[in-house]
């Protein structure tokens, strides 16, 4: 039900993004989704890519300050009001959202998001037959 | 030959007989070679007009106290008799000179005869066996070398208590770790953060100091450091790391060691006359308290320093030792007077700023302190590495980077910005470390 995303502590300054992506390019790693706020003086840069952790062991070598964060992913169709109705059901069950993004891949729209409980919010994708995205179903859609 | 004779390996003591003397020896011996290097100074110009305008001979002393009588010596005294201007003796008697790297003006020049060395190295090797080398260890130095004392005294030193001696010098960490596994090093002297970026390159090799070396003993130095940094490399490298205090003035590394007891460096009295006193009224400050270290140099032939003001803040300890050494305990240096930063009138050392990050398990070793004035307001900014991301939250970061900034603002008594930094971002010497930038400069 969770997959893994790369949380990578950057610094807010001209090339740190550079440095990080180049290691990834070297690695062969793809990127899926990535996002990053504009912070003040850091920002986690958030990464979902195909081989997580080969990705996550790489960087960490290179002596990058980098977790690897399990994150919910849901499938939606493409189709206007989706999104809303996913919120929706996780808001009744008072589960709150810490972050989300969302993207298109193969057609079908892509919500990552942490959730706080997650257990609770793993429960209410279940009994309303959400359809969750789990890391074999990612690698598949790339 | 042997002309330095070392002591059985089960000997506690490298010199006995002037380790282990009592007050009441060490002060007597003190006199007398008070006396000698007083008649020496009178052959330098300089000192002579000082201590007759002062009215110090050799037979006017009669005790260790009279010594409040002989004018302070400064480094600036050192600057403007460069480079040979305080010697007291002719230079084809001298066989070395080291120098200070003079980032702040004319470097200071030290001279040595070859009693000289011979004696420097003495003191080394007595600190070295003080905490248990002996000739079956392996010593490997990675401090500079070359005109830094760091290097040669402690390369002397480590050869004259008979060790193998690796003089692997400062720098290119992968080769340190490569010398300590093939050599089989089982001793190890370097600046206390080049221990931590050796730790850290072991780390990346995958190498565990615990199993992979045979190291049993640090020395540290140079650089000073927090009772709490100590901890922590002692911790990562799972052995006792000794604090050593040493000044090219005063010969180089050897001035003062730690015991096995860790609790001060003790002074080598036969060597030295230690005076702590208040920096401002340079008057003597009871023990216990902080003051000002001053040095005077009592077995030195080529540049014997009277009353070296060595700006160095610390308090005596003690003057007995469960050791044996009644020699005088010194705490570690508490920083250097011109290390204090004064901002808002209050006085700051860099190494309270170091106490309070060294408690943060989150927080890397390696910190920047710069200070920059901002509409007639003095700000300092503190930079720390973070160890780990441990964390995908950025309201945890910003609650650790609060309480790191709550914690500092208790000790400091002004509220710093701190800044979390990726690890690795922040420069990294391989000798000493620029733990301070003081951009005000600009606005004086």
């Amino acid at each position: 039900m969770t997959i893994h995303q790369l949380s990578i502590f950057v610094e807010n300054q001209q090339g740190t993004l550079l440095k990080v992506l180049d290691i990834l390019k070297e690695a062969g790693i793809q990127l899926v989704a990535t996002t990053i706020a504009d912070t003040q003086e850091y920002g986690i840069y958030r990464v979902i890519c195909s081989e997580p952790t080969r990705a996550y062991i790489i960087l960490k070598e290179a002596g990058i300050n980098v977790a690897l964060t399990d994150v919910l992913a849901l499938e939606l169709d493409n189709q206007p009001g989706r999104a809303a109705d996913a919120i929706r059901v996780i808001s009744a069950a008072g589960v709150s959202i810490k972050y989300m993004y969302t993207f298109l891949l193969g057609g079908k729209g892509v919500m990552i998001f942490r959730a706080d409980p997650c257990d609770k919010a793993k429960e209410a994708i279940i009994l309303n037959k959400l359809k969750f995205i789990a890391e074999e179903d990612l690698s598949k859609l790339l | 030959m042997i002309k330095f004779p070392v002591p059985d390996d089960s000997c506690e003591y490298f010199d006995k007989e002037h380790e282990t003397m009592t007050r009441e020896q060490i002060e007597a011996l003190q006199v007398e070679r008070l006396r000698e290097t007083v008649a020496r100074c009178m052959k330098n110009p300089i000192y002579k007009k000082r201590l007759e305008e002062a009215g110090v001979t050799p037979e006017s002393i009669s005790s260790v106290a009279d010594i409040r009588r002989i004018p302070f010596t400064t480094k600036s005294d050192l600057r403007d008799n460069y480079p040979f201007g305080l010697s007291c003796v002719p230079l084809r008697d001298c066989v070395r000179l080291h120098s200070s790297s003079g980032t702040t003006g004319n470097p200071t020049v030290i001279l040595h005869t070859q009693n000289d060395l011979d004696e420097w190295a003495n003191q080394v090797a007595r600190n070295l066996w003080m905490v248990g080398l002996r000739p079956d260890d392996v010593f490997q130095n990675s401090s500079g070398y070359g005109m830094f004392t760091g290097g040669l005294g402690f390369q002397y030193g480590a050869e004259r208590l008979g060790m193998l001696t690796v003089p692997a010098a400062a720098g290119n960490s992968l080769r340190q770790i490569k010398f300590m596994r093939d050599f089989g090093t089982t001793a190890l002297h370097a600046v206390p953060s080049y221990v931590t970026r050796l730790y850290e390159v072991m780390q990346e090799q995958g190498v565990d100091p615990r199993k992979d070396t045979k190291l049993k003993v640090l020395a540290i130095g140079a650089e000073p450091h927090s009772e709490e940094q100590r901890q922590r490399i002692q911790n990562m490298l799972g052995v006792k790391a000794y604090n050593s205090f040493g000044m090219s003035e005063m010969c180089g590394p050897g001035v003062g060691f730690e015991c096995k007891e860790q609790n001060g460096l003790h002074f080598w009295e036969d060597y030295y006359i230690v005076e702590i006193v208040d920096p401002e009224t340079l008057e003597p400050v009871p023990d216990g308290e902080i003051g000002e270290l001053v040095l005077t140099s009592i077995k030195r032939e080529a540049m014997p320093l009277l009353r070296y003001r060595t700006r160095d803040l610390t308090r005596v300890l003690g003057r007995t030792c469960p050791c044996g050494r009644n020699h005088v305990r010194i705490d570690r240096m508490k920083g250097r007077s011109d290390d204090m930063m004064v901002l808002r009138g209050v006085n700051i050392f860099p190494i309270q700023i170091e106490k309070i990050l060294m408690n943060f398990k989150e927080l890397a070793s390696n910190y920047l302190i710069t200070l920059t004035t901002d509409q007639d307001n003095d700000n300092m900014t503190v930079e720390v590495e973070l160890e780990e991301l441990f964390t995908d939250d950025y309201g945890r970061l910003e609650s650790l980077r609060k309480e790191v900034t709550r914690q500092l603002k208790d000790e400091i008594l002004l509220t710093p910005i701190v800044k979390l930094v990726p690890k690795g971002s922040l420069p990294v010497s391989e000798g000493k470390a620029v733990r301070v930038v003081d951009k005000r400069k600009v606005y004086q």
